[in-house]
């Protein structure tokens, strides 16, 4: 039996880095401080060997590689799609066979917070580590999204419950304000809880933004709610120390998405003249920041990229996965620990089924059911080492407490990257 | 072995002025002429060449989280500079700020072979070294920022020097940097608050200490832990008018070495309106008389540039001025930082009062040993525009054209336009090689001697300008552009302005000795104050396989 301190959870974005691990005969038998989401990561994980599979059938591993480099090769508008739950060492391995074969490259980050760096790009981000947060933050707005049941953590370790540096009470010394379109489990621990109608977020902003600019609203309520309300939220705002806005899909996702977000960092921007504040977004998976960071500092851009010139262009809406696949574009399909067959619209997981498919994969997910080839690989952070980097952007090793007997994600496109070159 | 043959050497730091000289090259350094030429010896015939060792950039932002960030923030920048993958060599885009391997490239195609990121929060230095990883071809060393670390300040302002040493010591160790860098003591910490610092007796708020203080004590910690390389300051009041009186300041009052970075940028008197005039007079004046004090430039090249600093107030105040998108990233514990995109237009009054500035504190400073060539990168320009900057300190003629086209108002106060100096080659190789290697302590880099790294620019003075620069600035001209042949340790890397190959490149590091038990002294202060587990902070052996450690001595 051994016991294995501070191991990073690569659930969510928040990337918690103090979980212990009992470890028996290769297998976790205890899960200490994690929630029941990072629970689930590690609890019953099978590390065992499990071959990969050529249309269905096992076969022996540098027979899979002939035939997914076989069908990158001779694709002539590849897609290489997923990364946000891999390290980044595959990350960069994905980046350089993406420019081998001139494919698209895309993240998850295009069907999540995409929308997010659209914005950022427009106008900029004022941001800051979790950290900052625990330290100082005496007021924590949470806007379309719901941590509470998506990054059960990040109450307790970096926002609402921390005891800090400048905030010796935790909890008492901070206001949490929840704007959401409906009364989530986040929204019930609230201090405020503003409730708007749905699809009017960026009414709502709008409005705020007027607010504090000391313009007075004609209206007597903005996408349902009172402008009392939202004056009064313009003075805690205004009023606190330092002050965030975290947001989520709410947000990125829904009718004005990239406009959305510009409105939040435009209000954050502003804000910072009267205070200081700082906006967050809730990045869901494990590492997709780092699929970030690495398609920035490789190809200058954080998604959506095309190397069909062989060099890198950026395309959101054009070299998105998404729009690759309902438009019928891609003719082959690269996914690297993703399950587009389970989250995607219909159109493009039809269009899939259509076309030949590699999966690089710890879990079988749907996708990779219908995958030509199936790699079954280690998962990061359990069996396999690697960097992950959290929703603040600061980077995690990785270790590996179990005994991997799998191929890492790293080990399969490295092999991929060397087969296509032979082909 | 590799022999350049014939060329015109300049080697300041051996003395070698000019003169004709063979330079050979075995197992990646310089070695002696041997008694016996092999067969298998690669001569390059440098007949007319100019011979220097490579390149050396001290101060440039070039990987890391803030760098990325800039990356993100600037796709219009990306379009129309593209590089493809090719010969085994990567694509890349970018001007302002390129992706790490274009970031390479551009360096080793104008002869550089060594560069410093002047700025990496150690939280986030793990980011540093990958991205360094994915830039080759290039050997690098990472500034560790401290000016802001509140871990640091505690001890200071509790008197506890011994355990403060320690601590600098230990955080250079476990995020295997190489130097301390010091942006905004103090102000940084008070704009988490909004505030900043104005003076240097200023308060830094909550930590009863000013700024004063903690630089001064900082540079005492650094000359105790013989650091090659000394505390490499970002002053206070970066870019205001009259800031030129706080410079001088702590030039006469720092008790032990010091590296004041990007001095264009602290050299500003205050006109009568309030507005910037040049004072690189007074700065220079000051910096004449304190040989213990070295700076490296930050000229302002016209044109697009993106601000990226730690300093974040500073950052708020261009967003403020120019509107311009705007990146604010306060990083717990320890430092804070900004980016805004901006242009540097030539009829623009204070861009031309700073342009004249950097080139006043160029040809003002006596002993050209105290000078670093540096664009501050991509903050005052890009790097690929030395070239420009060469040829400004090197001809009067294009200085004089340069001068004409510039705003008159700008000069006011001004003495350039009566500065007659013109560097000389041997000069120009000390303030991009010679000058950068002994200010950073790097004994084996910027010359040519015995035991020195293989690291050799060679340039055709016929190509000089004949190669179209990235700039679209029309009255760019350039000098030592595109080198003949870049060796780097001992490998030809470049060859008629052309890259043929990558090659790793090493990233220097320092392992100053600290008393071990620091850290159990400040595990509790990590566990309260930080977002992870102390075990898991320092960075990895796994990001420095491909370090090599300085002595400090």
């Amino acid at each position: 039996m051994k016991i294995e301190k501070n191991v990073v959870c690569t659930f969510c974005g928040c990337l918690c880095d103090d979980i212990t691990l009992t470890i028996e005969n290769n297998n976790i038998t205890k899960v200490e401080k994690a929630c029941a989401n990072g629970r689930g990561l590690f609890e019953g994980y099978d590390p065992h060997f499990r071959a990969p599979r050529v249309n269905g059938k096992e076969v022996a591993f540098p027979e899979a590689i002939k035939e997914a480099s076989n069908i990158l090769s001779s694709a002539r508008y590849p897609l290489i799609y997923g990364l946000s739950s891999t390290s980044v060492e595959a990350q960069r391995i994905s980046v350089q066979l993406a420019e081998t074969i001139g494919a698209s490259i895309d993240s998850t980050s295009s069907v999540c917070h995409g929308p997010t760096g659209l914005a950022m790009q427009s106008v900029g981000e004022s941001t800051c580590t979790l950290g900052e947060i625990k330290n100082r933050a005496d007021l924590l707005v949470f806007w379309g999204c719901n941590p509470l049941v998506s990054h059960s953590r990040h109450f307790a370790r970096y926002s609402a419950m921390p005891k800090g540096r400048f905030i010796s009470e935790g909890r008492k010394d901070r206001k949490v304000v929840v704007v959401d379109v409906r009364r989530s489990e986040t929204a019930k621990s609230a201090d405020l809880f503003i409730q708007i109608r749905q699809g009017y977020d960026y009414e709502v902003l709008l409005a705020i933004k007027a607010l504090l600019k000391g313009k007075v609203l004609s209206a007597t309520e903005v996408g349902g709610v009172p402008t009392e309300l939202l004056q009064q939220f313009v003075h805690t705002m205004k009023s606190c120390r330092y002050g965030v806005i975290f947001f989520g899909m709410g947000l990125t996702m829904t009718k004005g998405r990239d406009l959305n977000v510009r409105e939040v960092f435009s209000l954050v921007r502003e804000l910072n003249n009267y205070t200081r504040f700082s906006a967050m977004p809730m990045r869901g998976h494990g590492n997709v920041t780092g699929a970030d960071q690495v398609m920035s500092w490789l190809c200058g851009y954080p998604f959506a990229i095309n190397f069909s010139k062989g060099y890198p262009r950026y395309g959101p809406g054009e070299f998105t996965a998404v729009d690759l696949l309902s438009g019928r574009e891609a003719d082959a399909l690269l996914v690297i620990a993703s399950d587009p067959v389970a989250h995607f619209p219909a159109e493009a997981v039809r269009y899939i089924e259509n076309i030949p498919s590699i999966v690089i994969d710890p879990v079988e997910s749907l996708t990779a059911k219908i995958a030509t080839v199936y790699f079954p690989t280690a998962m990061y952070g359990v069996d396999c080492e690697g960097t992950a980097y959290r929703m603040d952007s600061v980077p995690l090793r990785l270790k590996a407490p179990l005994e991997r007997q799998r191929k890492s994600d790293e080990e399969v496109l490295e092999a991929i990257f060397e087969g296509v070159k032979e082909c | 072995m590799l022999v350049i043959k014939n060329g015109r050497v300049y080697d300041p730091i051996n003395g070698v002025k000019g003169e004709i000289r063979d330079i050979y090259i075995e197992g990646g350094k310089i070695v002696g002429k041997p008694e016996h030429i092999t067969k298998d010896t690669i001569s390059i015939d440098a007949d007319g060449m100019i011979v220097m060792p490579g390149g050396i950039d001290m101060h440039a932002h070039i990987a890391g989280s803030k760098v990325n960030m800039g990356r993100k923030l600037c796709p219009e920048d990306h379009y129309e500079h593209f590089r493809v993958a090719e010969r085994g060599l990567r694509s890349g885009v970018g001007s302002r700020v390129p992706t790490t391997f274009m970031t390479a490239y551009r360096y080793v195609e104008m002869g550089y072979t060594t560069v410093v990121e002047a700025a990496s929060a150690p939280l986030v230095t793990r980011h540093t070294h990958e991205e360094l990883r994915d830039m080759p071809s290039v050997d690098k060393a990472i500034l560790i920022t401290m000016g802001n670390n509140e871990i640091l300040m505690d001890r200071i302002s509790q008197g506890k020097i011994d355990e403060a040493r320690d601590i600098v010591a230990w955080l250079l160790k476990s995020t295997g940097g190489y130097g301390v860098k010091v942006v905004n003591p103090g102000g940084v910490e008070n704009w988490k608050w909004g505030g900043n610092v104005e003076s240097w007796d200023d308060e830094v708020r909550h930590f009863d200490i000013s700024s004063r203080k903690l630089i001064n004590t900082l540079v005492t910690i650094v000359d105790e832990l013989k650091l090659p390389h000394s505390v490499h300051l970002h002053g206070i009041n970066l870019g205001l008018p009259g800031n030129a009186d706080t410079t001088a300041e702590i030039i006469k009052d720092i008790p032990g070495r010091l590296h004041l970075c990007h001095l264009q940028f602290m050299s500003y008197g205050r006109n009568k309106k309030g507005g910037l005039r040049s004072d690189a007079w007074t700065v220079a004046e000051v910096l004449n008389g304190h040989p213990n004090v070295t700076m490296d430039v930050g000229q302002i090249v016209f044109g697009n540039a993106v601000t990226m600093t730690s300093d974040g107030p500073l950052e708020y105040r261009i967003q403020k001025m120019t509107g311009h998108k705007w990146c604010n990233d306060d990083v717990e514990c320890e430092t804070g930082g900004g980016i805004v995109p901006l242009e540097y237009k030539i009829k623009s009054v204070s861009s031309a009062v700073q342009w004249i500035t950097g080139m006043e504190l160029f040809l003002l400073t006596k002993d050209p040993w105290q000078l670093a060539l540096t664009t501050d990168h991509p903050n005052a320009g890009p790097f690929f525009c030395y070239p420009q900057v060469v040829r400004l300190l090197m001809d009067k003629d294009y200085r004089d054209h340069f001068i004409s086209l510039l705003p008159p108002k700008a000069f006011k106060g001004s003495v350039l336009r009566e500065l007659n100096r013109e560097y000389t080659l041997y000069e120009i190789a000390i303030i991009t090689r010679a000058a950068p290697a002994k200010i950073l302590g790097l004994p084996e880099k910027g010359h040519l001697g015995i035991g020195a790294d293989g690291d050799v620019a060679v340039y055709d003075p016929n190509q000089f300008g004949k190669r179209k620069c990235l700039c679209s600035f029309k009255p760019c001209l350039r000098a030592l552009d595109f080198p003949s042949w870049v060796i780097k340790g001992g490998e030809i890397v470049v060859r008629d302005g052309v890259i043929l190959r990558d090659i790793p490149g090493v990233v220097y590091r320092v392992n100053p000795s600290y008393d071990g038990l620091i850290e159990d002294k400040i595990r509790e202060d990590f566990e309260r104050y930080y977002t992870l587990s102390f075990d898991n902070y320092p960075v990895q052996e796994e990001y420095l396989k491909d370090t090599k450690g300085v002595a400090c001595q």
